[in-house]
C-alpha cells in the first residue's frame, strides 16, 4: 500500500528561495523512488512580495496539478508574513497539519501568533543559519534540512547529495559547501516541544 | 483550356516544372511590335537584359551570344528593348517599333 | 509495462523535458522569439547548441512573424526545423501559421498556453491555440511534463510522414506544466533518434537537379483543388498516429491515443478536458468513484485534427456529459471544444445531455473543489435537475 502524498506549502517573500527550495525537493525525492513535484505561484516577481510555493511527494506519480489547498506541512521562511492575514498562512489547515518556521521565537510563542492550538509547531533560526554559513540572509536551504527534522522524507546525507549535484552546476563550491553546512545545522538546530 | 483535378497536382501548390513561363504563350496582343535591323546589331544583349518577359531569341552556342530576333509569342510590344538598344556604334538603332495591324 | 529501452525517472519542468525532446530529433534549424512562458524551452535548447550537443542552426529573429517565416523558409528547403511560442506570439505569427500548413511544412512548435491579452497576463489558458485551431496544424494537449516529453518526440513522426506532411505543435499549460519541477521518464539519445528517424524531404528549394517553385500565386483556377488536397491529409494523420502511438508504446510502455479513457467504461457520467486540468480531475473521479458516484473522464489529446467518429462511439449510451474549456470563444456558443464535440455527436440516436464549463482563464487555478462541482451538476441533470447548458467554473460572478 503506498504511502499516502505528502503536500507542502511554502510561504516566503520573493528573493527567499522559496521557488529553488520548493522544486529542489521535490527533485531530491527521486533518489528514493519517489515522484516529486516542485512549483511556485507565479505573480509580480518583486523582491520582498509575498509568494507561495509547492511541494508534492508521492509513492505514485502525481496527477493533480492545482495549487496546495490543504497542506500537511507549511513552511515559513518569513515570520513577518505570520502577522499578514492575506499570505493566508494557516488557509486550509487542519489539527494535524505541521507548521515549520523561520524564526528565533520558540514554537510554544508561534503557536499562539499563528492561532492552531494543538498543531504541532517547529522552529528555527534559519536566517541567523544562513548568515553564519555563507553570509547571505537566505533561509530557503537550511529550511530543507529542517524539513527532514519535522518529517523524514530523506536522510540528511541524500539530500545534501541531491544539493551537491544540483548547485556545483551553476555555483561555486564555497557556496555549496556554505549551503550543505547550513543545511546540517538547521536539522540539528530545529526545535519543536 | 481544360484544368487539372485536385489529385493529378502535387501537394500545396509546389511548381515542379522549372522554366515553364516558355510555355505560357502571352504575345498574342500589342499595338507596336520591335522591328530587328540586324546589320545594326552590336549584339550587346541590352535588349535581352532589358525585355521584361522572354521575348528576345539568343544564341548562346558561340563564344559570345549573339541576339536573332524577337519570339513574338511572348513580346508585348513594350518598347523597353527598342529604347535601350544603342544606335551609337553604326549610327542607326538594331531595334525600332512600328505600328503591328493583323 | 513492457519497457524495451531504458529510461531513467528524472526530474524537470516541462520545458526543459521537451527541450530534450528536440534535442534527441536532431533538428537541423530551430528559429525563435522569446515570449513566457516559451522562453525557458528555446533557452535551454540554445544551452544544448551552444555547449555543442545539438548541431542545429539557432535563428534570432525580431519577433514570431519572423520566427515561422524563417521556419518556413527551412522546413521548404527541407530542413528539419523547430520552434516554440505562447499566446501574443503566436497571434503574431498567425499569418504564416496558415502558410507553414498549407506548404506541407512539418515544422514543430512547442506552444506553451497561456492566455491572450488583453488585459495582459502571462499565465495559462488554451485561448491561443484554440485560436489556431483551424490554420492547418496537428495539435497535440498534455497533461504533464511526461506526455509533453512524449507528444514532443511523436509529433516529429505524425508530422514527418509522407502521407501527412503537416506541422505539428504540442500544447501544454504555461506555467502550470511548463514551469513545474515534475518527474518523467525519458528516453536517452540513440534510442530516441532511432525512434524519431532521419529526416525525409518530400521537395526541397536546394536541389539544382530538381527545381521546385513554392507559394505561387494561385487564384481561382488552383486554389480551391489545392486546399482539396490539403483537406485530404487530415483523416490519413489518424491512421499515421495510431502506427506511431502503438510503437512508441512498445519502445516505452506509454501507450497514447487520440483521447484517453479514464474509468469510462461503466461511467454514466462522463467530465470532457484537455491538458493538466485532467489530472487534477482525475484525482477527484477517484473520490467520487468511491461514494459510488458512476463517473469517468475523457482526455482529449489529439484536437486537430479532431477525432469526431471515435469520440461518436465512446461518448453514446452515457446520462449527461460535461464538456470542459480553458479558452472562451466571445460571441460563440459555448467554448470551441464544447461545439466540436456537440457537433460531432449531433444526430447520434442516444446521445446525452452535453453542458459546457469555461473555467481557468488567465491562470485561474483549477482546483479539486472545480471538478467535484462539475460532477455533482452532472449528477443534477441525470437525475432530472435543471442546470444550464453553458456555465462559467471558478469565476466569482
Amino acid at each position: 500500500m503506498a504511502a499516502p502524498m505528502v503536500e507542502i506549502r511554502w510561504h516566503a517573500r520573493g528573493g527567499q528561495g522559496a521557488k529553488t527550495a520548493a522544486m529542489f525537493v521535490a527533485q531530491a525525492v527521486l533518489a528514493k523512488g519517489k515522484y516529486g513535484q516542485g512549483f511556485p505561484e507565479y505573480g509580480p516577481e518583486r523582491r520582498g512580495a509575498p509568494m507561495r510555493g509547492f511541494t508534492r511527494i508521492a509513492d505514485e506519480p502525481i496527477r493533480r496539478h492545482c495549487g496546495v489547498e490543504n497542506p500537511a506541512i507549511v513552511i515559513v521562511l518569513d515570520p513577518t508574513l505570520l502577522d499578514s492575514p492575506a499570505a493566508g498562512v494557516t488557509a486550509g489547515t487542519d489539527g494535524d497539519t505541521v507548521f515549520l518556521v523561520n524564526t528565533s521565537l520558540p514554537p510554544a510563542e508561534i503557536r499562539e501568533k499563528l492561532g492552531v492550538p494543538g498543531a504541532k509547531v517547529y522552529t528555527v533560526d534559519a536566517t541567523q543559519i544562513a548568515l553564519d554559513s555563507f553570509g547571505k540572509p537566505i533561509p530557503n536551504m537550511p529550511m530543507t534540512g529542517a524539513l527532514l527534522a519535522a518529517t523524514p522524507i530523506m536522510e540528511l546525507g541524500e539530500m545534501k547529495e541531491a544539493m551537491q549535484k544540483k548547485f556545483s552546476e551553476k555555483f561555486s563550491q564555497a557556496v555549496v559547501d556554505g549551503n550543505l553546512r547550513a543545511v546540517e545545522k538547521a536539522f540539528n538546530e530545529v526545535v519543536s516541544e | 483550356m481544360s484544368l487539372k483535378r485536385a489529385q493529378e497536382l502535387p501537394d500545396a501548390g509546389i511548381i515542379t516544372e522549372a522554366g515553364n513561363a516558355v510555355d505560357f504563350k502571352t504575345g498574342d496582343w500589342r499595338t507596336y511590335v520591335p522591328q530587328f535591323h540586324e546589320e545594326n546589331c552590336i549584339h550587346c544583349m541590352f535588349c535581352w537584359i532589358y525585355c521584361p518577359d522572354s521575348a528576345i531569341d539568343v544564341d548562346t552556342s558561340g563564344d559570345k551570344p549573339q541576339m536573332k530576333g524577337i519570339l513574338l509569342d511572348h513580346c508585348k510590344g513594350c518598347g523597353i528593348c527598342a529604347t535601350e538598344c544603342p544606335p551609337a556604334a553604326k549610327g542607326k538603332a538594331a531595334l525600332v517599333m512600328v505600328r503591328e495591324e493583323k | 509495462m513492457t519497457r524495451t529501452v531504458n529510461q531513467e525517472l528524472t526530474a524537470l519542468s516541462g520545458n526543459e523535458a521537451v527541450a530534450y525532446a528536440f534535442k534527441q530529433a536532431r533538428p537541423h534549424v530551430a528559429s525563435a522569439f522569446p515570449i513566457t512562458p516559451q522562453t525557458e524551452m528555446m533557452h535551454k535548447f540554445a544551452d544544448f547548441v551552444a555547449n555543442g550537443e545539438s548541431s542545429a542552426e539557432m535563428i534570432l529573429v525580431e519577433s514570431e512573424h519572423s520566427a515561422m517565416s524563417a521556419a518556413v523558409g527551412s522546413a521548404a528547403s527541407g530542413a528539419r526545423t523547430i520552434t516554440a511560442t505562447s499566446s501574443a506570439g503566436f497571434a503574431l505569427m498567425w499569418e504564416i501559421v496558415y502558410i507553414a500548413a498549407s506548404l506541407r511544412l512539418p515544422i514543430q512548435m512547442a506552444l506553451v498556453n497561456r492566455a491572450l491579452s488583453g488585459n495582459i497576463n502571462i499565465h495559462c489558458d488554451h485561448s491561443d491555440s484554440m485560436g489556431g485551431r483551424d490554420a492547418g496544424w496537428i495539435h497535440h494537449f498534455c497533461e504533464n511534463a511526461q506526455e509533453a516529453y512524449d507528444a514532443g518526440l511523436i509529433n516529429f513522426r505524425i508530422g514527418e510522414h509522407m502521407d501527412v506532411r503537416l506541422p505539428a505543435m504540442v500544447n501544454y499549460d504555461g506555467f502550470i506544466i511548463s514551469h513545474k519541477e515534475d518527474a518523467l521518464y525519458m528516453l536517452d539519445d540513440e534510442a530516441a533518434y532511432d525512434f524519431v528517424g532521419p529526416y525525409k524531404h518530400k521537395y526541397t528549394l536546394l536541389d539544382p537537379a530538381n527545381p521546385v517553385t513554392v507559394g505561387p500565386l494561385d487564384l481561382t483556377d488552383y486554389y480551391f483543388e489545392h486546399k482539396y488536397s490539403q483537406l485530404e491529409a487530415y483523416p490519413r494523420v489518424f491512421d499515421v498516429a495510431q502506427e506511431v502511438f502503438d510503437e512508441y508504446a512498445d519502445l516505452t510502455g506509454r501507450r497514447y491515443g487520440f483521447y484517453e479513457e479514464y474509468k469510462l467504461d461503466d461511467a454514466d457520467l462522463v467530465m470532457v478536458i484537455l491538458g493538466s486540468s485532467a489530472g487534477t480531475a482525475k484525482d477527484v473521479v477517484d473520490e467520487y468513484r468511491e461514494k459510488g458516484v458512476k463517473i469517468g473522464l475523457l482526455k482529449l489529446r489529439m484536437f486537430r485534427p479532431f477525432p469526431a467518429d471515435q469520440l461518436k462511439s465512446v461518448l453514446s449510451g452515457r446520462q449527461a456529459i460535461a464538456v470542459l474549456d480553458r479558452s472562451a470563444s466571445f460571441g460563440g456558443w459555448g467554448g470551441p471544444v464544447f461545439t466540436e464535440i456537440r457537433s460531432a455527436l449531433y444526430g447520434t440516436a442516444d446521445q446525452a445531455p452535453l453542458h459546457n464549463w469555461i473555467y481557468g482563464l488567465g491562470g485561474r487555478d483549477f482546483e479539486l473543489g472545480h471538478a467535484a462541482e462539475v460532477i455533482d451538476a452532472l449528477q443534477k441533470i441525470a437525475s432530472g435537475g435543471e442546470v444550464p447548458t453553458l456555465n462559467l467554473l471558478g469565476c466569482r460572478a
